[in-house]
């Protein structure tokens, strides 16, 4: 219980929750009760310590020579990633195996991190591969609870030198994983308030404006407790980094202030856009890559972003390797690969989050001057979008999740911010 | 209902062929041969039923976290403190259960009686009718709803631009939603039932009641309603159950007053990972569903649930 707990909060895009319906075989749980089931049996079968936590958060040389030692390559490399994070026709990847004859196979099955987690846990706690070799995950608890309890791979710097060489120096600082010792970062995004200009005529510029009485049953709110969070915390003045408990409460009844007002249309998952876009919302958390997507892949309708004036939340998704990955060190060729400032800007291109590689902006502009039209000036803007390469003053504004001492503490927060998501 | 049940004893006959010397060995196998057939069924239920089934009620009693693990420290509190603290939505799940089975009856037994008596040499063509809706993925079913009632889709956006309804009117993200969505899913699970009842009534014996002057309406109420009460048993005790403990239908068409006991459940185990929390609302639903069913079981008159639910 003396552990530490490192980290931001929580997951951000999630979308659909595990499909499968929770049904009970009648007959069964009548046998099942006829048989008596035994307490003493029922002491048995107690759940053990998922595994051996980590007394250090930062891996040893030693420890990182010992994990690489062994590793071959494969020449084959299987990548779960979120959906819409890469272009669907995967160029990159394409590249990759043209370049260093390793193939990919990509898969689209991360759609939120808890649950993605609550999936793999088991296997990784029994030590078994768990059929993916590169993953992308969100700075937040499970991000943290996954470096605890030592599921990645300590990324070995010597094999990466594109990395060394492009990131970000931001990049290498995150609280999460400072040093990149177990991550690096695939996309940054921005959550603030998304609106439909058909309906939302005055621009929002404060978190008080999804307090606004005109906009009643037409405020969509993220049900993900860490975002929600966040935001009520800004907007009851409170600093999200520091707060205490005392300031969640403040921030708790700010939103259930928000909920008997009327003015919520429901807590959201990643439907929120396609809500948005239809209508049936107004104004809504919203984060910055969506709303980009959704105005450039021509939707319903042309959305427009704002970071509130009292600030927004910044997140990171990382690339990571679990540590019984099959082909670790193809994988760890993939990760250096997307550092390459070519690769970063032609994924940037096309998913309109924030890169890790500032180098890409200048790919970005010379692309552009070869260029003409109609490509020219969409390459130009997204060269120049503060959302894809955010200026310093921009990232002063944005706050991350709060950071959770210990279960406990992640307890109690859940406690007064779960009963509004889930009233 | 197809649950695998343990075959009765009985030593079948004939097992013997004709010509052979039964011996001590052949009877005793003979004996033991309905014991092999049950075998795959048991060991199908201990294995992927009562083997989780006894974890989660384990789970169910421990404390701790994702990191520390869970002890198992018979903490009965799980259950008093998760209860108190979702009763709300635990009442709510049990009243739309209620309201969603009612609708789905009133609605089911007309078309399952229209079939039955009605239906001729194409009850087969409509039976699949009613099935056909499966073919397509029970999420996708559901979300397509949400196109379909959208504030300004194509059903809300018409009647809005006629000035049918007014501009704030709003299908979607209401409780209405959420028991329409309930029921329009779980629908065939009652027709089918009330439709297998209702073939077996032998039409000579209305035409019997007739004869005795019985009046249409007095007919159906005296011979052809009780005959088919044991597929309304069955078709409520199949719904009733996963249309309380749904988590689906809130989730998309609700709001954020909408959530189930399945959202709060679902919740626990991928979201917050408090999962002794989770498995005590589960076993607490399932104890009070159980309860719920027997004490209608009692007020039907039917003795066994088992037996009227396999009917």
């Amino acid at each position: 219980m003396s552990e530490i707990y490192i980290d931001p909060s929580l997951v951000d895009p999630v979308l659909m929750r595990g499909m499968t319906q929770r049904r009970m075989g009648r007959r069964g749980i009548l046998k099942a009760a006829g048989l008596g089931v035994a307490a003493s049996g029922l002491a048995a079968c107690s759940v053990k310590g998922k595994a051996t936590v980590k007394p250090s958060a930062a891996p040893n040389n030693a420890a990182v020579a010992k994990f690489w030692a062994d590793k071959k390559s494969t020449g084959h490399v299987n990548f779960a990633n979120w959906p819409l994070y890469m272009d669907p026709k995967h160029p990159e990847l394409k590249k990759f195996t043209a370049q260093t004859g390793i193939t990919v196979k990509y898969s689209e099955v991360i759609n939120d991190v808890s649950s993605f987690f609550a999936k793999v846990q088991p296997q990784l706690a029994a030590k078994q591969s768990i059929g993916y070799d590169l993953m992308v995950l969100t700075n937040g608890i499970e991000f943290a609870e996954m470096i605890q309890l030592g599921y990645y791979a300590p990324l070995d710097h010597s094999k990466m030198p594109n990395f060394t060489k492009n990131v970000g120096a931001k990049y290498t600082k995150e609280a999460f994983d400072p040093g990149n010792n177990y991550s690096v970062p695939w996309a940054s995004g921005i959550t603030g308030i998304g609106y439909n200009p058909k309906y939302v005529t005055t621009a929002p510029t404060s978190l008080q404006d999804l307090q606004n009485p005109a906009y009643k049953g037409k405020v969509g709110m993220f049900s993900d407790t860490e975002e929600i969070g966040v935001f009520a915390m800004l907007a009851v003045g409170a600093t999200p980094e520091t707060s205490t408990p005392a300031d969640w409460q403040k921030a708790a009844d700010w939103l259930k202030k928000q909920q008997s007002a009327g003015l919520v249309r429901k807590y959201y998952d990643q439907d929120y856009i396609a809500a948005l876009g239809n209508g049936d919302i107004w104004l809504s958390m919203a984060w910055s890559g969506d709303i980009y997507q959704n105005n450039a892949s021509g939707g319903a309708a042309q959305l427009k972003f704002t970071i509130p004036s009292e600030g927004g939340t910044l997140w990171t998704d990382n690339m990571t390797i679990p540590y019984t990955a099959d082909n670790a060190l193809d994988a760890l060729k993939l990760i250096d690969f997307f550092y390459d400032p070519a690769i970063a800007a032609s994924l940037a291109e096309y998913i309109n989050y924030i890169t890790p590689v500032p180098a890409a902006q200048q790919v970005m502009k010379t692309q552009a001057a070869g260029e003409s039209g109609s490509d020219k000036t969409d390459l130009m803007e997204l060269a120049d979008s503060p959302l894809v390469f955010p200026s310093d003053t921009d990232l002063a504004k944005l706050h991350y999740y709060r950071t959770f001492r210990s279960p406990a503490e992640h307890d109690q927060y859940n406690a007064i911010f779960s009963p509004i998501v889930t009233s | 209902m197809t649950a695998a049940t343990v075959a009765p004893p009985t030593a079948p006959s004939g097992a013997v062929g004709p010509g052979r010397h039964p011996g001590m060995w052949h009877r005793l196998r003979s004996r033991l041969t309905p014991y092999w057939l049950a075998l795959p069924g048991t060991l199908w239920l201990v294995i992927f039923f009562l083997v989780p089934m006894v974890a989660m009620l384990s789970l169910s009693l421990t404390q701790g976290d994702i990191l520390n693990g869970f002890q198992q420290t018979f903490h009965w509190q799980n259950y008093t403190q998760s209860i108190s603290d979702y009763h709300v939505q635990f009442v709510r799940s049990l009243w739309y259960g209620v309201v969603s089975t009612v609708l789905q009856v009133a609605i089911a037994y007309p078309v399952a009686y229209w079939i039955a008596f009605r239906g001729g040499s194409r009850k087969s063509f409509y039976l699949f009718l009613l099935l056909l809706p499966f073919f397509v993925s029970f999420v996708l079913r559901t979300t397509s709803w949400n196109f379909i009632l959208a504030d300004n889709g194509i059903l809300l956006g018409p009647l809005k631009n006629a000035g049918l309804v007014s501009q704030n009117f709003h299908i979607l993200a209401t409780t209405p939603a959420v028991i329409g969505g309930l029921t329009y899913n779980y629908i065939p699970f009652m027709v089918l039932p009330i439709y297998v009842a209702l073939e077996r009534v032998d039409p000579r014996l209305l035409e019997a009641a007739y004869d005795l002057y019985a009046s249409r309406v007095r007919a159906f109420r005296r011979v052809v309603l009780p005959l088919s009460l044991p597929g309304i048993f069955a078709g409520v005790v199949i719904t009733f159950v996963p249309v309380s403990s749904d988590y689906v239908n809130a989730h998309i068409l609700g709001g954020p007053t909408n959530t189930m006991i399945g959202n709060v459940i679902q919740n626990m185990f991928l979201t917050t990972q408090q999962y002794p929390v989770g498995a005590a609302l589960s076993f607490a639903l399932m104890a009070v569903l159980l309860v719920g069913l027997f004490a209608y079981a009692r007020a039907l008159g039917t003795e066994d649930v088992l037996e009227a639910a396999a009917t």
